[in-house]
């Protein structure tokens, strides 16, 4: 049998909610796929669309974007932002082919290890059933 | 420049790290890596001796910029910072890889995290070498502080600030401070009258000369960051002058408004239009009910003092304060539908635990006598534990209190009822602080009843004779492993602690987060309980957590310490994550400035560019996100080092 496909996942995750989140996952020793591998960013809202599309191009079968909960930022508004560029940035995906479901972004709290696992299992799990995006191909292809 | 050459550490943490990811294949990984001179693994790194190694290394083996894989970042960053400038190299030439809580702790497959730390790893390093030596903004500290809520918590802080010299704000939302241990009669474990060991200090708070006091006040917005907040307090109207006013009560006399629900006393009993919440309250003066008052004029002319003002407004006021203590503790759970299962509301003798409280008080609604509704003494009470407390299908925390509080009503009910029969329903007896265990001990011998088993309904259809005209309890005792049926005249319930009411509204206001319970969150539950992530903002008390008397008075009072300690070293170092624009690149679209949530920019006429003020930019990157020519970079997270990022978690492992 052919050995299971194992997607890759960059995560971006604001310093101040998602990512304190994801260190109460680790200290309440919730086991979650390993996936998915974050970098910190101090908001949602930093995360710039090339980030996305870097990811992609170079290599990423998903990414994921964690923030603060609506109303809950740091810095009052960055996921608001972060939020306003999603329609905008699964235009631009579809553009390249790229599915919707490969991109999401969620709310996850600084009590909120339990999500924080629950998200990446589900993301994981979606893109597994996607399969590999293989953007580096198609890009070289296109050319 | 010189080429770069990377240390790289990789700590074991004992075995916390070490058992679920290969240290050794980690390390022959990190070696491969393009410019790392030096790798090494110990046991642990944030040891004296692991941060001394980082030392000797960067002498001896010319390094340039140290990764450290080890637990996150929000853990020891600051550590490792710290060993880095010793080894003479600057602070930020650093990155942490989080091999911890993101991978061994989370990680079943040690294969799988073995991969994801070398993926870290790799981010790390290639992130380092574009990373610029920086300097943290140091900025000066208000020595003023503002204290949240007057509640025990507040008011210990507020008075060992005070006391060592430094101006204190102290925001209370009630018309006078004291919180709700002012209602109590006795306290646990040592019975102590409440008001002796609390009035003194409420007095001690209007006399300190360093303390302002705002009662009916509220923080509606904070701006700044640690050591130059501003924040903007509503003062409700008062319609008493509080300078003019003696206290003497003339007004209330002649008020001819009865039915104000009095809340201090639980609704049990009703106030006037114009009262103050009981004799000891400070400030010591009357406020109007405006919500009740019919401006009839009556206490305008009985006031001697010509201190009253029916036609007062609110107040606006900002203050500047270097810190800030959030103290304000907790509400009691009050789910009608679920209170409803114990008859609250639907017989007149089920009280809650504060409404008994005020039973028993000296100058409460009864006098302190314990009685039923109708006057008469009851025969029997029944005092059920973990009411919206432990359970999931209310709360699913233990309140902490309510064991002892419940030992306490019980030793109260005895006291004042000698003949009563007590019945105490349990879930487990948590006697935990210093001196309870003896008090439990204390209340078996005064013949008070436990049995194990929490209270499932309180009903009145009486089965038999002896439960005519009586509640009745219906509980599984599982220590007889039996449904029983206790019948008793009166039913306290022990109900658990949630945070205030107003947690919401300060946690948006201050941007701070909050547990799954609901309370503030500390920055760390062992090292850090009374820090917020936030700098420069503390929470102590029943705000943090349920906790009683003794451990809020800690808090209280580690928070004020820790106030006094950034006080009297005056200034502080501020991470440096501000934006900058370079104008050249600007094409003038203005985006940025309409999404800095800061409005830390400004637009230069003279440059035809945007300009970012360094002050009063808070790091969030959002502006370097939305700009669409690539004009702002952000230290410290430039777009260049998350792509280097990108780049290591994607390369082959
Ligand atoms: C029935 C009962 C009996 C108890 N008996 C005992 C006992 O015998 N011994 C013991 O050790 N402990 C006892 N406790 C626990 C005790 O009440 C708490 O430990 C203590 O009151 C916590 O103090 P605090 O200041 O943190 O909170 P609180 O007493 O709740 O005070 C908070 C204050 O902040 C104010 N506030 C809230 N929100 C805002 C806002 N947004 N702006 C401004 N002000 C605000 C409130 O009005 C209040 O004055 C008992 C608790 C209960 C429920
Ligand atoms: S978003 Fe960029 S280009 Fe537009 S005004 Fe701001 S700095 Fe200039
Ligand atoms: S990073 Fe930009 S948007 Fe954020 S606070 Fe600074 S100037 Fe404002
Ligand atoms: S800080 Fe978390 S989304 Fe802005």
């Amino acid at each position: 049998m052919a050995e299971e496909f194992e997607p890759r996942i960059v995560a971006f995750l604001c310093r101040w909610c998602s990512y304190t989140g994801a260190d109460l996952a680790g200290t309440s020793r919730i086991k979650y796929p390993a996936n998915v591998v974050p970098i910190k960013v101090m908001c949602s809202g930093r995360v710039d669309p090339t980030f996305i599309l870097k990811s992609f191009a170079d290599g990423a079968d998903g990414v994921l974007v964690c923030g603060c909960h609506p109303g809950d930022c740091h810095y009052n508004e960055g996921n608001y932002n972060m939020q306003k560029r999603v329609p905008m940035i699964k235009d631009m995906l579809k553009g390249f082919g790229i599915e919707g479901e490969r991109f999401r972004l969620d709310w996850v709290s600084a009590a909120e290890g339990d999500k924080f696992a629950e998200v990446v299992t589900e993301m994981t799990d979606e893109v597994r059933k996607l399969g590999p995006l293989n953007w580096k191909e198609i890009k070289e292809a296109v050319k | 420049m010189s080429e770069p050459r990377i240390g790289v550490y990789v700590c074991h943490c004992g075995t916390n790290i070490s058992q679920t990811v290969d240290i050794a294949d980690v390390c022959g990984f990190s070696k491969t890596l393009a410019n790392v001179a030096l790798v090494k693994e110990y046991k642990y790194m944030c040891s004296d001796p692991g941060q001394e190694t980082i030392k000797v290394d960067v002498e001896k083996n010319k390094l340039t910029h140290i990764v450290v894989s080890s637990c996150s970042p929000l853990m020891h960053e600051g550590t490792f910072r710290g060993a880095v400038e010793n080894a003479g190299l600057n602070e930020y030439l650093f990155q942490m890889a989080n091999i911890r809580e993101h991978v061994s702790w989370v990680t079943e497959d040690k294969i799988k995290a073995t991969e994801k730390a070398k993926k870290l790893i790799a981010a790390a390093v290639r992130r380092v070498v574009k990373h610029q030596p920086l300097k943290p903004t140091e900025v000066d500290i208000n020595p003023d502080t503002v204290v949240i809520g007057g509640g025990i918590a507040g008011i210990e802080a507020a008075l060992t600030i005070a006391n060592a010299g430094k101006k204190v704000y102290l925001v209370e939302k009630d018309s006078t401070i004291g919180g709700h241990m002012a209602k109590f009669d006795k306290t646990f474990p040592t019975l102590d009258c409440a008001a002796c060991i609390l009035t003194p200090k409420m007095v001690s708070i209007a006399q300190n000369r360093n303390i302002e006091l705002m009662t009916l006040s509220e923080v509606e917005e904070i701006k700044g960051f640690v050591g130059n907040f501003t924040v903007k307090i509503r003062k409700k109207a008062r319609y008493v002058d509080e300078e003019l006013c003696t206290g003497c009560g003339d007004c209330e006399k002649f008020c001819p408004v009865k039915n104000v629900p009095n809340e201090f006393e639980e609704n049990l009993s009703n106030k006037k239009a114009i009262y103050r919440a009981f004799p000891q309250a400070v400030p010591a003066v009357y406020a109007i009910d405006m919500a009740y008052c019919k401006r009839c004029g009556v206490c305008v002319k009985k006031c001697g003092k010509n201190a009253i003002n029916l036609d007062a407004k609110d107040e606006v006021l900002e203050v500047r304060a270097g810190n800030i203590i959030v103290a304000t503790g907790y509400d009691l759970y009050d789910n009608k539908k679920y209170l409803e299962k114990y008859g609250y509301n639907t017989y007149e003798n089920v009280l809650t635990s504060l409404e008994f409280e005020r039973y028993t008080h000296a100058s409460g609604p009864t006098g302190g006598k314990v009685v039923k509704k109708d006057g008469t003494e009851p025969e029997a009470v029944a005092i059920l534990h973990c009411v919206g407390s432990r359970d999931v299908n209310a709360n699913e925390h233990c309140s902490r209190i309510c064991c002892m509080q419940s030992l306490k009503f019980g030793h109260l009910v005895k006291e004042k009822v000698p003949g009563a029969e007590v019945y105490n329903l349990y879930i487990d007896i948590r006697a935990f602080g210093k001196g309870y265990e003896e008090f439990y001990k204390r209340c078996i011998h005064e013949d008070i009843h436990f049995i194990r088993g929490k209270g499932a309904e309180v009903i009145d259809t009486a089965l038999t004779k002896d439960e005519q005209g009586k509640l009745i309890i219906k509980v599984e005792d599982t220590l007889l492993g039996e449904i029983r049926r206790i019948p008793v005249d009166m039913v306290i319930l022990s109900i658990g602690m949630e945070p205030s009411k107003s947690a919401s509204r300060i946690a948006s206001s201050l941007s701070l987060s909050r547990s799954k319970d609901g309370f503030f969150l500390e920055k760390h539950p062992k090292l850090a309980p009374v820090a917020t992530a936030t700098d420069g903002i503390y929470v102590a008390g029943a705000a943090q957590g349920p906790k009683d008397i003794p451990d809020t008075v800690a808090q209280a009072n580690a928070a004020a310490g820790a106030v006094l300690s950034i006080i009297n070293k005056g200034r502080v170092l501020l991470e440096s994550v501000t934006s900058t624009v370079e104008s050249s690149k600007c094409a003038g679209c203005k985006l940025c400035i309409s999404v800095c949530p800061y409005q830390a920019i400004e637009f230069s006429d003279e440059d035809k560019a945007s300009r970012i003020i360094e002050a009063m930019c808070k790091g969030c990157g959002t502006c370097v996100a939305v700009c669409p020519s690539g004009a702002i970079t952000q230290k410290g997270y430039l777009d260049g080092q998350i792509f280097e990022e990108i780049e290591g978690i994607l390369q082959k492992v």
